[in-house]
């Protein structure tokens, strides 16, 4: 109604919160409609409203968009936060699908079982530690710049603040070895728009309970 | 050495396959190198070749490219593959995001533990016939096109018939309910570079056979 953009989802991270992370690093105000229930996503379903009868469902634009990385590309392009060329791009792209495969790994992890978990938090931490984390320590120790691509801000950096700070949830001194992304993580924090998002009261999502799981569960029928 | 882009990858489908296939339908000839054994791989990752230590990685324009979707958004942005704004890249990436969803679960099947096959394989056909395939056969009823977006090839019509094809090698009728996927897939089909991809002898690589899964897990895990 508004003409700002509206999300569809739960009220919790899952696949949203990127796109959450991205709208507000890029200063764009958007509404929330939360699905509570199984009835409320089979009212989508049955709306026709869900390509792929699937959320994140984003209204923005005069279109429906589904799939969580077609919006957040769209997003990135629109608000300028995907470099300038095809080579910033075909980084930022490479880039931002690590974090996107790190981020995924934590995603599920409250929703496995009790015996796995310990198992698969530690895969977590190995590859945070020794596959991720050090490619961005690296390009940042390698060009001495502030921002990941292109001496700017992209969605690039935007995705790997938000990444880290999701794994520092799980680990704390996670960045301990990674002095780059500690200043790194301070200043990208510091963004107005960022910062704003980061406090009390922001749009931004609490990490997932044991009790949303099962909100979650009852949901999406898994 | 010689310019053309260079894929390394195991000598199969997998995730390289749709790469493979744009780069074959922008016309663009390529090399392969092929991981056999772990040492393979082993070998990439201390080269310090592969960002993130996975594979596919293709070397193209003086970059090592690895995951699969930059490399597949970074081809399709150079071969004109990606319609010709904004509006129409959103819809293009919905496509294909939906298409690449349904080749993961078709790609995956043989991978699976044996005392999971059955109900994936059910969840596959479903998904194909229930929720992706209308999708594109609708899109295509409405706006009446020969292509899914902006009357002109891209990506998505590329990558969706692929997916087709990948469909119809496990059960040959499934387009039954969808003419206007039937005439999309010919005509798509039709068109020269994609016509020569097709044929034997090209680098499209055929399904794997159940014997080779054990020697590609070898390699990764």
């Amino acid at each position: 109604m508004a003409g700002k953009p509206k999300l569809h989802y739960t009220k919790g991270r899952g696949k949203m919160e990127s796109i959450r992370w991205l709208l507000a690093a890029a200063g764009v105000e958007f509404e929330e409609q939360f699905i509570e229930t199984k009835e409320d996503l089979e009212k989508l379903r049955n709306d026709g409203v869900l390509l792929f009868q699937q959320v994140p469902m984003v209204e923005i634009d005069g279109m429906r968009m589904v799939q969580t990385r077609a919006i957040l590309s769209y997003t990135a392009a629109k608000y300028n936060l995907y470099g300038k060329d095809l080579k910033e791009r075909a980084w930022i792209d490479m880039y931002v699908e690590g974090t996107t495969d790190l981020m995924g790994m934590i995603m599920y992890l409250p929703f496995q079982p009790a015996d796995t978990k310990e198992k698969n938090l530690a895969l977590i931490i190995e590859r945070a530690t020794t596959r991720y984390f050090p490619v961005y320590e690296k390009a940042l120790k390698d060009h001495g710049q502030d921002y990941l691509v292109g001496d700017k801000l992209s969605w690039a950096d935007i995705h790997l603040l938000e990444a880290i700070l999701m794994t520092e949830e799980w680990k704390p001194d996670i960045l301990s070895a990674f002095p780059l992304l500690q200043a790194f993580k301070g200043r990208i924090s510091n963004i107005p728009t960022i910062k704003k998002f980061l406090q009390p009261g922001s749009q931004r999502k609490p990490p997932t309970d044991e009790k949303f799981v099962a909100v979650v569960r009852k949901i999406f029928n898994i | 050495m010689s310019g053309k882009p260079k894929l390394h990858y195991f000598n199969g489908r997998g995730r390289m396959e749709p790469i493979r296939w744009l780069l074959a339908a922008a016309g663009v000839e390529f090399e392969e190198s092929f991981l056999e054994k772990k040492d393979d791989l082993t070998k990439l990752q201390k080269d310090e070749s592969l960002l993130f230590q996975q594979v596919p990685m293709v070397e193209i324009d003086g970059m090592k490219m690895v995951q699969t979707r930059a490399i597949a958004n970074y081809i399709a942005t150079k071969y004109n593959l990606y319609g010709k704004d904004l509006k129409e890249r959103a819809l293009i990436d919905m496509y294909v995001e939906g298409i690449f969803d349904l080749n993961e679960l078709i790609m995956s099947y043989d991978f699976q533990p044996v005392d999971k096959k059955e109900q994936h394989f059910a969840n596959m056909m479903d998904k194909a016939t229930n929720r992706y395939f209308p999708v594109f056969e609708k899109v295509l009823k409405d706006h009446g096109q020969d292509f899914l977006v902006g009357n002109q090839l891209s990506r998505a019509d590329v990558q969706l018939l692929e997916v087709i094809l990948m469909a119809e090698e496990w059960k040959p009728d499934i387009l039954a309910k969808f003419p206007l996927l039937q005439s999309f897939k010919a005509r798509i089909s039709n068109i020269p570079t994609i016509k020569k991809f097709l044929q034997p002898g090209s680098q499209r690589k055929p399904p794997i056979r159940p014997e080779e899964v054990p020697k590609v897990i070898a390699i990764f895990y």
